[in-house]
C-alpha cells in the first residue's frame, strides 16, 4: 500500500517533471526556470555561499542567459555537477547549460556530443610550487610528487608533459580543489597543478600567498567555455550570442550602469542593433526584442562580471591577459552583431 | 569423648565472635581491582597497555578539546582567541564553525523562513513511527511522543512558523498521544499517509499532487468493489489497472485543475535546496518506508514455491547485493536517465531515493526472510488448517509476527542505510559529512579548518545510530522473551 | 497442496486459470515473468532509443583505445600509453590488493576485538566497546577521511627527513619512512637473480617467488602428513610424539635455504630528489583506505565473534575448565571451533562489505576499479554505460567468487556437525 502509493507520487512527479530535450528553448520556457550545471565549489567561478546563494563567474553567465530567456535573472537552478557527473547531466537532459569551466577540446565537442558556445576564459595548465622548494622552472620537477584533480583534462596534458621532457612524477589523485588544497598544504604534494586560474585563486586564499610560486611554464591550452547538448543549434545560438552579447557589451563600453541610457542616446548603428533599438535581432533566435539588454543588466558586461568575480579587484586577483578585449591585446572578440 | 578431655582443653569460646571485616585485599575497591583488572599476569600487562593507550589518547587530545573556542567568526579569530587566552602556540578545537554553519549542517540550503516544515515533517515522523517502533511499551510511546509534541511546537513556533501549521502540529500531535492511549493501531492509517505529507512538507508546491495521487487506490478500490459483483477477475484487474491509468493520465491535469480552482499551495522548495542531515534524513527515511514493503514482497518471492518468481527475486537480491552502493549512485546520476523514456529527466534526489530503495530493499529482503524462517512451523501449518489462503494466512498469521521478529534487523539496516547517505557526496549531492564541510571550507573564513567539522558530524551519526542500535537491541530482548 | 479432494478432472475452463490451484502458481508465473520481460524490454528500448537520440553507440572498443593519464601505483607495469582496458586491470588488482588485505587485517582485529570483550579485564572490555561503537555508528567515509587526514596533516613530509639533523627520521633501523605521501618500504633485492616468468602482457613473476611459493606450500603438506602421523601414533600408543620442531623445520628450512641461495636483502628507500627512492612507496591512500577498511569491518566483526562466542553454551566452557584445560586451551580447542560455524555465515557478508567498501578509495584517491574504469576512463571516453555496466559486473564476479568460495569452507565447517 505504502509502496504503490508513494510510487505513485513519484511516476506523478517524474511525468509532470519530464519533458522533451528537442527544443531546449521551449522546455526552459514552460519550466520557468534554466537548469544551469556548476561547480560543485570553485570560488570565483561557482560557488554557494552559507545561504545556498550561488556566485561566481559561470554562474553570473547562466543569469545572463535566464534573463535573456526568461527575463529574470533569478530564474536559475544551479545543478552542482563533480567532473564525473557534468558531462552526463548535460546529454541526459538534467541541465540546459553547463558552466563549468570545462576545456573545449575535439573529444568533448565530437564523441562527447557537447557543442560548445565560445570562450569565456581562455586557460592554460600551470604548476604551483612552494618557494622553498627552490625550483623556478617545470622542467625541474622531475621525480616529484603532484597533485591533480581527476577526469580533467589536467591529468592528461600532465601525462603528456612528463613523458615529453622525458621526467617522471608520483600522481596525487584528489576529487576536488578543496582537496587539493588540502594536501598541497600539508606538504603531500610538491606541486599542485591546475588551470592557471585555478592556482591563482588558490593561492590568494592562501594565508601566505608570498610564500608560493606559480611557475613559469604554462603546459597547455585551456580554452573554458560554456556548452550546451549537440543538436539543438537554436538553444546553441542563444547561449552563444549571449556570450557574445556580454563581450560586444564590453566592447562598446555598454555597462549595466549607463545600458538604459546608452539605448536611448547611443548613436552607434552596432550598439543600437545589440540593445533592440532598431533591429529585432531577438526574433532571429526565438527571443524578444530586449534580450541582450537583460543578459547585460543580469550582472553587467564581460568586463563588469570578471572584475567582479576573479578580477584583479577580488581575492583571487587575475589580470584580464589573454582574456582582455582584443583592442586591448587579448583574445576576447565577440562576432559582429548585425 | 569430649568429657574425657575436657579439662585438656584450656580455653573453649561460649560466644560467638562478631564477624570480621574481610581482608584489605579481598574488599572493596582493591577487590575489584583484583579481579577486574590484575587477575594474572595476562590481564596485569592488558590493563597497563590499556592504561597507556587512554593516557596516549587523552595526553594528546586534552589539550586540543580543553581549549575549545566557541565564539568566533573565523579560523583566524579563533586561533587568536586560543592565542591569546592560553598562549602562544597552544592548540585548540574552534567549534565556532559548527555554531556559526549549525543551520546549514542541519537544513542545508533550506530557505530559513520556512525551517519549520522540515521541522515539523520530522516531529510528526515520531508519530508515524509510534504503532511501529514504539507499541512494545506505553512509557517509552508517552514519552517519545510528548517529547516530539514539546520540542516540535517549540521549536516551530521559534522558527516563526505560521499559527495555522502550529494548530496543524499541534492538533496531530496532542491527538496522536491521545489515540494512541486508546488504541495505538489506529495510528497506522497516519503511518500509511504520512509518506505523502512528508513529501509535500518538504517539497511543498500545491498540496493537490499528493491528494490525486492518494486519489488513485481509493478510485482502485471503489472499481473493485463495483466490479467485484460482475467477475473477480475483472474486479481484481481493474483494482490493479485504475490506479495505475489515473496516476499515469489523469492525476497531474487533475491536480493542476484542482489547484486552479482552490489553491492549496504552499511555498515550494527545489530539490537543489536539500543538503546536511535534512538530505541524509530524506533519504534514509524515504529509502526505509519503499524499501520495506518492496523487501516484504520479495523475501516472500524468495521463499516461494514457485520456481520462475524465487529465481527472479534471487537473481535481484544477489545482483543488488554483490555491486556497491557507489556503482548504484553513479546509475542514478549517469544511467537512469538512459533507462527512461527519451526527455524524462527527473529530480537527482528522486534518482538516488529510488536506487538506495532498490538497495536496502534486497538487504531488508534477507533480513525479512530471517523473520519468516525464525517462525515456528507450526504457525504456518495452524494458517493452513484453518483453510486460510496464502494471502490471507500471510497477512493474518505470518507476517505480522515474523515483522516483529524482524524489527531489530529492520533497524540495523536503516542505520547502515542512514550511514551510507553520506555517499551522496559522490553525486554532486550536499551530504552533511563531505560536500558540506567542503562547502564550508571554501569560504574565505573557514579555509582550513579540517578536524571540527568531521568530528562534529560524526558525532551527530553517533548519537542517532547508536540510539537506534540501543533501542533495537532493547525491542530485540522484548520481542525475544515473547516468543520464549 | 494435495488435490486427492477433487474427484474427476473437470473440463478445463479458462476461469480455472485463476481459481484452480493447479493452474493458479503457472498462471501467475506466467503474469510475472511477461511483467518482467516487458519492464526488462521497456527497458533496453528506452536505452537504445535514448543512445540513438544522442548518437552514442554501445561499444567497448574504447578499451582498447590510449588511456593517457597515470596511476600512482600499479602493481603491472602500467604508463600513459597503455589502454583503458590494462588502467581497469591496473585498478581491478589495486581493488584486489586492499580487500585482501583488509579482509585478513580486519579478521584478525575482529577475533581480538571480539573476544577482548569478553575478557574479565573490566578495562579492556570497556576500551574494546568503546571502539566497536565508535567504528558502527559512525559512517566508513569518515573514518575513511580522518584517517586519511591523520597521515597528511600529521605525518612530516619527505622534506623533513633531509639535512644533517633532520626534523624526521626514519623507523626499524632507518628501512621504514613514514611521510604525509606514502609509507617508503624496503624493496627485495637478489644478488643472484633468477629472472622472472614472463606471463606475456609484460606481466612478470620472478622464478624466486615461484620457488618460495612452491617451497611453503610443499612444507605445509608435509606438515600435515607429520601432524597426521603424530596423531596415528597417538591413537596407536596413546602418547603423541613431540612434532612442533619438525614442523617447523619443514616450514621455515627451505625458505631460509632459498634466502640464503638467491641472495635476498633489503635495499632501504634513500630519499632523492623530492622523494624516496630506492624502496617501494607505498601510497597513504592505499594505507589509510586499508586501516579505515580493517577498523571499520574489525567493529563488526568483532560483534560477530562476540556472538558466535556467547552462543555457545557455557556448559562447554565449564566442561573445559573441569577437564583441566587453561583458558587460552579452552578457547582454541573448545570454544572457537563451535563458534566458527555460527560465525562465518555473517563472516561472509562482511568480506562482501569490505570489497564493495574499497570502492571508497575514490575519497582518498586510491586508484581501484571505480578509479579507472568507472572513474577516469568514464569521464575521459565519455562511455558511462559500458564503463559502469562493465564495472558493476567485475563487483559482481568477485562477490560471488567470495561468496562461493566462503559457501565451500561453510560447509566444510558444518560437516562436522552432529
Amino acid at each position: 500500500m505504502k509502496t504503490s502509493v508513494f510510487l505513485g507520487s513519484m511516476a506523478a512527479g517524474a511525468l509532470m517533471a519530464g519533458a522533451g530535450m528537442a527544443d531546449t528553448l521551449a522546455d526552459v520556457k514552460a519550466r520557468g526556470e534554466l537548469n544551469c550545471g556548476v561547480n560543485t565549489g570553485l570560488v570565483g567561478f561557482a560557488a554557494p555561499d552559507a545561504n545556498g546563494n550561488w556566485t561566481g563567474f559561470d554562474v553570473d553567465f547562466c543569469k545572463a542567459v535566464a534573463a535573456a530567456v526568461l527575463g529574470d535573472p533569478a530564474k536559475v537552478k544551479y545543478v552542482p555537477t563533480t567532473g564525473q557527473t557534468r558531462f552526463t547531466a548535460l546529454s541526459s537532459g538534467e541541465v540546459d547549460l553547463l558552466a563549468r569551466n570545462s576545456t573545449w577540446t575535439f573529444s568533448r565537442d565530437t564523441d562527447l556530443k557537447l557543442d560548445f558556445i565560445g570562450v569565456n576564459y581562455y586557460d592554460g595548465q600551470g604548476f604551483m610550487v612552494n618557494k622553498d622548494l627552490g625550483v623556478t622552472s617545470a622542467k625541474e620537477l622531475d621525480g616529484a610528487t603532484i597533485c591533480i584533480q581527476t577526469g580533467t583534462t589536467t591529468e592528461l596534458n600532465l601525462a603528456d608533459y612528463f613523458k615529453a621532457n622525458n621526467m617522471t612524477y608520483q600522481p596525487v589523485n584528489i576529487d576536488s580543489n578543496a582537496e587539493g588544497e588540502q594536501q598541497y598544504m600539508a606538504g603531500a604534494c610538491d606541486a599542485y597543478t591546475t588551470d592557471a586560474s585555478g592556482l591563482a585563486a588558490t593561492r590568494a586564499a592562501f594565508a601566505d600567498p608570498e610564500s608560493h610560486i606559480i611557475l613559469p611554464e604554462i603546459i597547455s591550452k585551456e580554452p573554458l567555455g560554456p556548452a550546451v547538448r549537440h543538436g539543438d543549434s537554436n538553444w546553441g545560438d542563444i547561449a552563444r550570442w549571449t556570450l557574445y552579447a556580454l563581450i560586444a557589451a564590453e566592447e562598446y563600453g555598454i555597462t549595466s550602469k549607463n545600458l538604459e541610457e546608452l539605448a536611448k542616446s547611443s548613436q552607434n548603428p552596432e550598439v543600437q542593433r545589440l540593445l533592440g533599438v532598431t533591429d529585432d535581432l531577438g526574433a532571429m533566435i526565438g527571443l524578444d526584442k530586449d534580450w541582450a539588454k537583460r543578459a547585460i543588466a543580469a550582472s553587467g558586461n564581460y568586463g563588469e562580471i570578471f572584475a567582479a568575480n576573479i578580477g584583479e579587484q577580488t581575492p583571487i586577483g587575475l589580470a584580464r591577459g589573454l582574456n582582455a578585449q582584443w583592442t586591448q591585446g587579448g583574445l576576447m572578440y565577440a562576432m559582429p552583431f548585425r | 569423648m569430649s568429657e574425657t578431655h575436657a579439662q585438656t582443653v584450656p580455653f573453649v569460646r561460649d560466644t560467638m565472635l562478631p564477624p570480621a571485616a574481610p581482608p584489605v585485599r579481598e574488599a572493596g575497591a582493591v577487590r575489584w581491582l583484583r579481579q577486574n583488572l590484575f587477575s594474572g599476569p595476562l590481564n596485569t600487562v592488558l590493563t597497563i597497555l590499556g592504561v597507556l593507550i587512554v593516557w596516549f589518547l587523552v595526553s594528546h587530545f586534552w589539550d586540543w578539546f580543553a581549549h575549545s573556542v566557541w565564539n568566533a567568526d573565523s579560523l583566524s579569530d579563533c586561533r587568536r582567541i586560543i592565542a591569546e587566552t592560553w598562549g602562544e602556540g597552544a592548540r585548540g578545537a574552534c567549534w565556532a564553525v559548527v555554531r556559526e554553519r549549525w543551520n546549514q549542517y542541519v537544513y542545508g540550503f533550506y530557505p530559513p523562513e520556512l525551517y519549520w516544515r522540515p521541522t515539523m515533517a520530522f516531529g510528526l515522523l515520531f508519530v508515524a513511527l509510534a504503532p511501529v517502533l514504539f507499541s512494545e511499551s506505553v512509557m517509552i510511546r508517552r514519552v517519545v511522543l510528548a517529547l516530539a509534541t514539546v520540542l516540535t511546537l517549540w521549536l516551530m513556533a521559534v522558527m516563526g512558523a505560521p499559527a495555522a501549521w502550529l494548530v496543524f502540529a499541534a492538533a496531530v500531535l496532542v491527538g496522536a498521544l491521545l489515540i494512541s492511549e486508546r488504541q495505538p493501531s489506529w495510528l497506522l492509517v497516519f503511518s500509511i499517509l504520512y509518506p505523502l505529507m512528508g513529501v509535500w512538507f518538504l517539497w511543498g508546491g500545491s498540496a493537490w499532487g499528493p491528494v490525486m495521487v492518494l486519489v488513485g487506490p481509493v478510485l482502485g478500490w471503489i472499481a473493485w468493489r463495483l466490479l467485484g459483483r460482475a467477475s473477480a477477475l475483472v474486479a481484481t484487474v481493474a483494482a490493479l489497472v485504475v490506479p495505475l491509468v489515473w496516476w499515469i493520465v489523469f492525476a497531474g491535469d487533475a491536480a493542476r485543475d484542482a489547484e486552479s480552482i482552490v489553491s492549496l499551495a504552499i511555498p515550494a522548495v527545489a530539490s537543489d535546496r536539500f543538503g546536511g542531515f535534512l538530505l541524509s534524513i530524506t533519504i534514509g527515511v524515504a529509502g526505509i518506508a519503499m524499501s520495506l514493503p518492496l523487501g516484504i514482497v520479495l523475501a516472500l518471492a524468495r521463499r516461494s514455491d514457485m520456481f520462475l518468481v524465487k529465481t527472479l527475486a534471487v537473481i535481484f537480491i544477489e545482483f543488488i547485493r554483490g555491486v556497491p552502493l557507489i556503482a548504484l549512485l553513479f546509475v542514478a546520476s549517469l544511467l537512469l536517465n538512459y533507462f527512461l523514456p527519451p526527455g524524462t529527466t527527473f529530480d537527482i534526489i528522486l534518482r538516488v531515493i529510488i536506487m538506495v530503495t532498490l538497495f536496502s530493499a534486497a538487504y531488508m529482503a534477507e533480513v525479512i526472510r530471517g523473520g519468516l524462517a525464525a517462525l515456528p512451523k507450526g504457525q504456518y501449518e495452524a494458517a493452513d488448517a484453518l483453510g486460510l489462503d496464502y494471502w490471507k494466512a500471510q497477512r493474518l498469521i505470518v507476517l505480522p509476527q515474523a515483522l516483529k521478529i524482524s524489527i531489530p534487523g529492520i533497524v540495523s539496516t536503516f542505520i547502515g542505510m542512514f550511514k551510507d547517505t553520506t555517499l551522496v557526496t559522490f553525486v554532486g549531492l550536499y551530504d552533511p559529512l563531505k560536500s558540506m564541510s567542503d562547502a564550508v571550507r571554501a569560504s574565505t573564513s573557514w579555509k582550513g579548518i579540517y578536524w571540527e567539522p568531521y568530528i562534529f558530524v560524526g558525532f551527530i551519526f553517533f548519537l542517532i545510530c547508536f540510539g537506534m542500535s540501543r533501542y533495537s537491541m532493547y525491542l530485540e530482548r522484548r520481542l525475544a522473551r515473547d516468543h520464549r | 497442496m494435495t488435490d486427492v479432494m477433487v474427484p474427476a478432472n473437470p473440463p478445463f475452463r479458462p476461469s480455472m486459470l485463476i481459481y484452480d490451484r493447479r493452474y493458479r502458481s503457472m498462471t501467475f508465473q506466467v503474469i510475472v515473468f511477461i511483467l518482467v520481460m516487458a519492464l526488462a524490454w521497456w527497458l533496453v528500448n528506452n536505452t537504445i532509443r535514448n543512445l540513438a537520440a544522442l548518437g552514442k553507440d554501445f561499444d567497448f572498443g574504447f578499451l582498447w583505445q590510449r588511456a593517457g593519464y597515470d596511476i600512482p601505483q600499479t602493481p603491472i607495469p602500467y604508463t600513459s600509453d597503455d589502454t583503458h582496458l590494462r588502467a581497469a586491470l591496473v585498478g581491478l588488482l589495486n581493488t584486489l590488493i586492499v580487500s585482501i588485505l583488509g579482509c585478513i587485517a580486519a579478521t584478525v582485529v575482529g577475533i581480538i576485538a571480539g573476544v577482548a570483550r569478553l575478557s574479565n579485564n573490566w578495562l579492556i572490555a570497556r576500551l574494546m566497546t568503546v571502539y566497536v561503537e565508535a567504528f558502527r555508528n559512525v559512517p566508513l567515509l569518515l573514518w575513511i577521511l580522518i584517517v586519511f587526514a591523520v597521515f597528511t596533516e600529521v605525518m612530516p613530509p619527505p622534506n623533513a627527513f633531509r639535512g644533517d639533523d633532520p626534523a624526521a627520521s626514519m623507523i626499524l633501523f632507518d628501512h621504514v619512512a613514514l611521510t604525509n605521501r606514502y609509507t617508503a618500504i624496503p624493496t627485495l633485492a637478489m644478488t643472484n637473480d633468477p629472472g622472472s616468468l614472463d606471463l606475456g602482457a609484460r606481466i612478470t613473476i620472478s622464478w624466486a617467488t615461484i620457488a618460495f611459493a612452491v617451497a611453503l606450500v610443499a612444507g605445509w603438506i608435509v606438515r600435515r602428513m607429520i601432524a597426521a602421523w603424530a596423531q596415528r601414533v597417538q591413537d596407536q600408543t596413546g602418547v603423541r610424539p613431540t612434532t612442533w620442531w619438525a614442523s617447523l623445520a619443514v616450514m621455515t628450512v627451505p625458505s631460509l635455504l632459498l634466502i640464503w641461495y638467491f641472495g635476498l636483502h633489503l635495499i632501504p628507500p634513500t630519499l632523492k630528489g623530492f622523494n624516496f627512492t630506492g624502496g617501494l612507496n607505498v601510497q597513504n591512500g592505499l594505507v589509510a583506505l586499508w586501516l579505515a577498511l580493517t577498523l571499520y569491518t574489525g567493529a563488526f566483526i568483532a560483534e560477530i565473534v562476540r556472538a558466535g562466542i556467547l552462543a555457545i553454551s557455557r556448559g562447554q566452557s565449564e566442561a573445559a575448565f573441569a577437564l583441566g584445560l587453561r583458558p587460552g586451551r579452552t578457547m582454541n580447542l573448545v570454544i572457537l571451533p563451535q563458534a566458527l560455524r555460527v560465525i562465518i555465515p555473517p563472516l561472509i557478508s562482511q568480506y562482501l562489505n569490505l570489497m564493495k567498501n574499497s570502492s571508497l578509495a575514490i575519497a582518498v584517491g586510491y586508484m581501484d576499479i571505480k578509479g579507472t574504469l568507472g572513474g577516469t576512463t568514464l569521464n575521459q571516453t565519455g562511455r558511462e554505460l559500458e564503463s559502469i555496466v562493465l564495472m558493476m559486473g567485475v563487483y559482481l564476479v568477485l562477490s560471488l567468487i567470495i561468496s562461493a568460495g566462503m559457501n565451500l569452507f561453510n560447509a566444510r565447517v558444518k560437516l562436522k556437525e552432529r
